[in-house]
């Protein structure tokens, strides 16, 4: 299965490290867009991080 | 030991934490909350000790409610959780503890506000939502032209949170505050975070470095931590004039920024405090 994807926002192309697993935030180095791994039918793919919600906290 | 750990999205805390389990030979599952169904009479508990890691503090909360009905154990716990979520709330715990911070009070309307701002000696004062983190919607206010302001915008967003004011005396610092992580009742790590802005958070750009664990700022955490029921915490501190004051406490803390300055494993802290406290319980 490749791990190089499609940055769902610019298109550019991505590499997720080894060990990324399905959750995971990752940041598109070209447009700066956080996006979350998540588990496609046919292996991992990338979408549009969610919004902070107001209740987001640390 | 299996430790159940339950996210949402799994932000760099949370993979230095499925990294520091692994080295110290610690099965970890992982449960994405959002993809969870919470149904008593279903639900299978194969983990030893939850801990809870949910970016959203309102499914943070329903879970964790969840799994304590069914007798699981959770990191941090739904008492510890119910206070540190509301700011009011902590520093009402911290007052009945005697725990230095800066006064404060909640008022629910506009001439409370004045009168309670007035009988401090004036502006400027600090605004925030009970509920909320990352330095978000906290407003300083100068004046009272600024108060009205304000508070004029909160009633016009009209949900019944907004209506409630809870106001903080500003306390002027030296360009930062310290961020202490407590563990147990123990300061394991400490940052300074420097910033020209009053809002110091590093999620707003605060920088990081060592702070150094001095006895005073051991004794005021462990008398916090005691306060708001221990567990897993990160609290936020002025050097005020008057010494160490907290200004706030977390109970899901973000760490990816303190672990280099440090040079403390703060995930591998937090893996081996799940470990005991189950060794303590068994």
């Amino acid at each position: 299965m490749s791990n190089t994807h499609t940055c769902p926002t610019c298109d550019e192309e991505i590499t997720l490290p080894e060990g990324t697993v399905v959750a995971e935030l990752i940041t598109c180095d070209e447009c700066e867009t956080m996006l979350e791994v998540v588990a496609g039918t046919d292996g991992l793919t990338l979408t549009e991080a969610p919004e902070i919600e107001e209740d987001w906290g640390e | 030991m299996r430790i159940g750990l339950f996210h949402s999205t799994i932000r760099a805390e949370e993979k230095l934490l499925i990294k520091s389990a692994n080295e110290l030979g610690v099965e970890v599952k992982l449960y994405d909350i959002r993809k969870l169904n919470l149904d008593p009479e279903s639900f299978k508990i194969d983990f030893d000790v939850a801990l809870e890691r949910s970016v959203s503090t309102t499914k943070g909360r329903h879970l964790v409610r969840f799994l304590e009905r069914l007798n699981v154990p959770v990191l941090n716990s739904s008492d510890v959780a119910n206070i540190c979520e509301d700011k009011f709330l902590t520093a009402m715990v911290l007052h009945q503890a005697g725990v230095r911070q800066p006064r404060f009070a909640m008022v629910f309307e506009e001439q409370q506000a004045k009168e309670v701002i007035n009988s401090w000696g004036g502006y400027p004062v600090v605004m925030k939502p009970t509920i909320g983190s990352w330095g978000r919607l906290i407003s300083k206010i100068n004046d009272e032209d600024a108060l009205e302001a304000i508070l004029d915008h909160k009633l016009t967003l009209g949900s019944p949170e907004q209506k409630a004011f809870f106001i903080q005396e500003f306390i002027e610092k030296p360009g930062r505050d310290i961020r202490a992580f407590v563990i147990g009742g123990r300061v394991i790590a400490a940052i300074y975070r420097d910033s020209s802005h009053w809002i110091t958070n590093t999620a707003r750009g605060g920088q990081a470095s060592n702070c150094p664990i001095t006895d005073e700022l051991q004794v005021i955490c462990q008398r916090s931590s005691q306060a708001v029921g221990g567990g897993i915490l990160a609290m936020d501190l002025f050097e005020s004039a008057q010494g160490l004051m907290i200004n706030e406490i977390n109970h899901t803390m973000e760490f990816r920024n303190s672990e280099q300055p440090t040079g403390v494993s703060i995930s591998s802290e937090i893996i081996n405090y799940c470990i005991e406290s189950q060794n303590v319980k068994n």
